[in-house]
């Protein structure tokens, strides 16, 4: 039993996902249709930030096909999009959006009139008419200028947020080495390929609300939506299909959700809304556009003293679902994988005149690395000590875990860093991707003239945050296994890791089990996908049950075969005796037939074979890593080319490593596009500069560097039974700071880098300067 | 609603004898007039090319055609690839390299390597990669997408 479970987890078993999306048989948002939809286009505002003084639908009604047309007063007792969780909610409460701008719209792309037509065609040329009529107000386009007016009588600074430990304050003038920087990250987002959509459908028969179209975390949104629209949870369920992308971004509960199932029971049919591309770029969360003014105070051995950290977060227009989730996180994720013994951190949580802003794949952990990385690199030159030393000299300890970080806000949540060995990672990693030699190797080429640098981030990564999740399998009388998860499916191989789960655990044939996801009607519960929970929690939970589901099994196979339950074992469904495989066996097919309601084999047992189980954990497994990348700068258009990207990454447990390396390399090769290329910016006035993606630029196939993985099993998280760790976001969180290190040695100015990405414009700037 | 005018387009060997106003763009009209869902729309302008067609045998953006303009042509799409359960070479090597994640962009892909390695069956890697770069992915990281069209290119050679 033991050596089959080692055989299937980790395994890289062919992705039980593929089939339909290979031959076009997927299921994504605008594949579905319903008879007699409705379409819907949302009219927005072309103001960054004004007042609304009337929007006359008059001329746009005239069209045929046209049904209906909404603005707020047509919805005016829905009330603003609730939040999901955050303790930090209440004072935070007055920026929330409300589906349709009410008297005032504050980014350029946010809804103020929504179109009901026959057709999408029509309901396009109907938004073309719609006349709004305003007066323009001055525009906050950095979070970090004078904050101004978000509403009459509130100011635009939403929250002034802290996270501190121990005391930083005697430290700066005694310290040997005090290293200031000024550093900003970009404004970026997820961009799925598929954009968003939403298929809203009143069931009248039984009076339920349906959306479909649904993705990441149905059941939170649902419970969300409960509230919303004051509804019991049985009369609204979220339907999850093929999801084309998230990243974070998707699947979050935004106005056009809410706005297709008001409309499909006020105006009694089913409603679609597929977004365009150019919405996207103006209307889902963006992301990681911060400004930081860092310090760290060092001894002369390049021992980290202390740390402090004033940042102002650029939220966009409204505060959305997650509150002041992504500030939050960057503050606690700021000391990273570093022993630091006073750490103060400060965020200005403003509202600007920007699209929104939420998570996006590793939220607050992309920037804090590159901040708390780019002080690394430069205190090492300056104490003339190798940037992997002075790393190494601060690492956390193997002998320090579980090593727990308490914050002096009340209230706070403690992290506590479940396991690991860092420097045995950072050993590996140099002897992995043969670091000496590389130096040799760039020292060679510089010397012969080339701009060439390597640079790295090291970095903790936080997964797997319960609270609970659970799972309910069941086998049918023909063997197949059922999987009913409360998970999402984001492209991420979900289906396929449940089901490696479930094959190493119940003995199961991997290829009768179907998994399923995202169906609020199936299963009351559900964690979702997000914050690279999903492996770590719903595996975790299906583990759990595909051994209840086996105890079960094995307590009839005993019977039937005459022994007792500890001398059996299951594999490929077929369960047999352990010292005599080719004795007698019996089936799980079998022996769901025997346990089917009514059979005379039942005996007291509760019929069929299947379970639900449930995961608890107070928790978060913290997976870590370090990114190495090479990259060279063309002097004369400044295009900085990443010729190599490694990933040294501890993921306590792999249950696929096919699919953990494709985690990393996507990650990276998104995080390369946030280093380098993608950039939402804005002109003085607000107007989005990026609204397509000729102007967003996404990382082509010839600007995606070789990614080497180095994926070690060396520290299993305690949270849990398997020992697992997530690993969504370890591919891109270090590549900021990672890349960033290697453009400054490649042109030798250490701290050079200051602001991601770095543009072709932004290196010319850099090398000019350095004549 | 502007005035319809009838076409015939053959797609994957299908006849489909429709009615379109001149305003609809291709990958419109083989979704929604022909519940062809396989081909995906993902920016509208032209970009990221997951809306990828086969027009007559010419890698060709469904989004920046009209389906008027199709009149008459032959359109291959993804669900013509496998020839019943007989996957195509390049869906094969997808799934065995992994080159998919979500599986949006992938249809696009398919048949802009197909298109690629139909007329050039011994394209050298630099001139692949070179061609490849005109759709994205964001899932992936095009390492795999690379390595599986490389190994569905020499499966085609070998027949």
């Amino acid at each position: 039993m033991a050596s089959k479970k080692k055989l299937i987890l980790g395994e890289r078993l062919r992705r039980l996902e593929d089939p339909p999306l290979i031959t076009g048989q997927g299921r994504f948002a605008d594949d579905i249709n319903f008879p007699h939809q409705l379409h819907m286009r949302i009219v927005r505002s072309p103001y960054a930030h004004a007042e609304i003084k009337s929007i006359n639908t008059e001329s746009a009604s005239q069209i045929p096909g046209v049904v209906a047309i909404w603005t707020h007063g047509d919805i005016s007792d829905l009330g603003p999009i609730d939040f999901r969780a955050d303790k930090s909610a209440e004072e935070l409460k007055a920026f929330r959006q409300f589906c349709l701008a009410k008297s005032r719209v504050r980014y350029v792309g946010d809804p103020v009139a929504a179109i009901f037509a026959e057709d999408p065609y029509i309901a396009e040329d109907a938004a073309d008419l719609i006349e709004l009529d305003v007066n323009q107000l001055s525009v906050i386009s950095d979070a970090d200028q004078e904050p101004g007016e978000f509403d009459e009588g509130l100011g635009s600074e939403a929250a002034l947020l802290t996270h501190t430990f121990g005391d930083v304050s005697p430290v700066w003038d005694s310290a040997y080495l005090v290293v200031d920087v000024d550093l900003r990250t970009g404004r970026h987002s997820g961009v799925p390929l598929e954009t968003r959509g939403a298929i809203g459908v009143h069931n009248k028969t039984t009076d339920t609300l349906e959306l479909y179209g649904a993705a990441k975390i149905p059941h939170r949104n649902r419970d969300t939506l409960v509230r919303m629209l004051s509804r019991p949870p049985a009369k609204i369920h979220l339907h999850e299909g093929h999801t084309g992308g998230g990243f974070g971004i998707r699947g979050e509960l935004y106005p056009e959700d809410i706005l297709v199932l008001v409309a499909a029971e006020r105006l009694g049919r089913p409603v679609k809304w597929i977004e365009d591309r150019q919405e996207h770029l103006m209307a889902a969360n963006q992301g990681r556009n911060q400004h930081h003014l860092a310090r760290m105070a060092f001894d002369q051995n390049g021992q980290i003293l202390a740390m402090a950290d004033e940042f102002w977060h650029d939220q966009g227009g409204y505060v959305r679902t997650h509150g002041a989730n992504v500030p939050n996180r960057t503050m606690c994720m700021l000391t990273g994988a570093y022993k630091i013994p006073a750490f103060q951190a400060k965020c200005h949580f403003r509202l600007t005149n920007k699209t929104p802003a939420a998570t996006y794949r590793a939220p607050g952990r992309f920037e804090s690395t590159f901040v708390r990385e780019r002080i690394m690199d430069i205190a090492a030159e300056k104490l003339g000590i190798d940037r992997v030393e002075i790393r190494r000299r601060n690492l956390i300890g193997v002998d320090d875990m579980p090593f727990k970080i308490k914050f002096n806000e009340p209230g706070l949540e403690t992290l506590v860093f479940d396991s690991g060995d860092y420097e045995s990672l950072l050993d590996k990693a140099l002897v992995h991707f043969k670091w000496d030699e590389l130096q040799a190797e760039l020292n060679e080429r510089r010397a012969g003239g080339e701009l060439v640098g390597c640079g790295l981030g090291v970095f903790v990564e936080e997964s797997g945050k319960g609270p609970v999740d659970g799972a309910r399998i069941s086998v049918d009388i023909n063997g197949d296994v059922e999987v009913l998860t409360g998970g999402a499916s984001l492209g991420q191989g979900f289906e396929t890791t449940m089901a490696q789960i479930t094959a190493a655990a119940l003995g199961a044939d991997y290829n009768k089990i179907t998994v399923l996801h995202g169906q609020t009607d199936r299963i009351p519960y559900g964690i979702g996908a997000h914050a690279a929970r999903a492996t770590v929690m719903t595996g975790s939970a299906v583990n759990i049950t595909a051994l209840k589901v086996r105890e079960k099994a094995l307590d009839v196979a005993a019977e039937l075969l005459q022994t007792t339950a500890d001398r059996l074992d299951i594999e490929n469904s077929e369960v047999f005796i352990s010292d005599n495989r080719n004795g007698p066996s019996v089936s799980l097919a079998e022996i769901a037939e025997r346990l089917a309601p009514g059979s005379k084999n039942l005996g007291g047992r509760e019929p069929n074979l299947s379970a639900e189980g449930f995961h608890n954990t107070k928790e978060s497994a913290f997976p870590y890593g370090i990114h190495f990348a090479v990259a060279k700068v063309d002097a004369e258009t400044g295009h900085i080319k990443v010729e190599r990207f490694m990933v040294a990454y501890d993921v306590g447990r792999a249950v696929n490593h096919m699919l953990l390396e494709g985690q990393l390399v996507g990650g990276c090769v998104q995080g390369v596009g946030g280093a380098l290329f993608e950039e939402f910016s804005y002109s003085e006035t607000g107007e989005p500069l990026a609204v397509t993606l000729a102007d967003y630029l996404l990382p082509t196939m010839d600007c995606a560097p070789a990614i080497e993985c180095l994926v070690t099993e060396d520290a299993p998280s305690p949270t849990n039974e398997l020992g697992i760790k997530g690993g969504g976001e370890g591919g891109i969180n270090g590549v900021g700071a990672a890349i960033a290190g290697a453009v400054d040695d490649a042109i030798g100015q250490v701290g050079a880098v200051k602001e991601l990405p770095v543009t072709p414009q932004r290196m010319k700037v850099m090398l000019n300067r350095a004549g | 609603m502007m005035q319809k005018h009838d076409i015939k387009l053959d797609i994957n060997g299908k006849k489909y004898e429709i009615a379109v106003e001149p305003r609809r763009t291709l990958v419109d009209v083989i979704r929604d007039q022909c519940g062809q869902t396989g081909t995906h729309a993902g920016c509208h302008h032209g970009v990221c090319g997951a809306c990828t067609i086969l027009l007559d045998d010419e890698p060709v953006r469904s989004c920046l055609v009209f389906g008027i303009q199709a009149d008459g042509k032959k359109i291959r799409t993804v669900e013509g690839l496998a020839e019943g359960n007989k996957l195509h070479p390049l869906q094969q090597a997808f799934t065995d390299h992994h080159a998919l994640q979500c599986g949006y962009c992938t249809p696009g892909f398919l048949m802009l390597a197909v298109g690629i390695l139909e007329k050039d069956p011994d394209i050298s890697h630099d001139d692949l990669v070179s061609a490849l770069s005109s759709n994205l992915c964001r899932c992936t990281g095009y390492a795999n997408i690379i390595t599986a069209v490389k190994a569905a290119a020499e499966q085609m050679r070998a027949g």
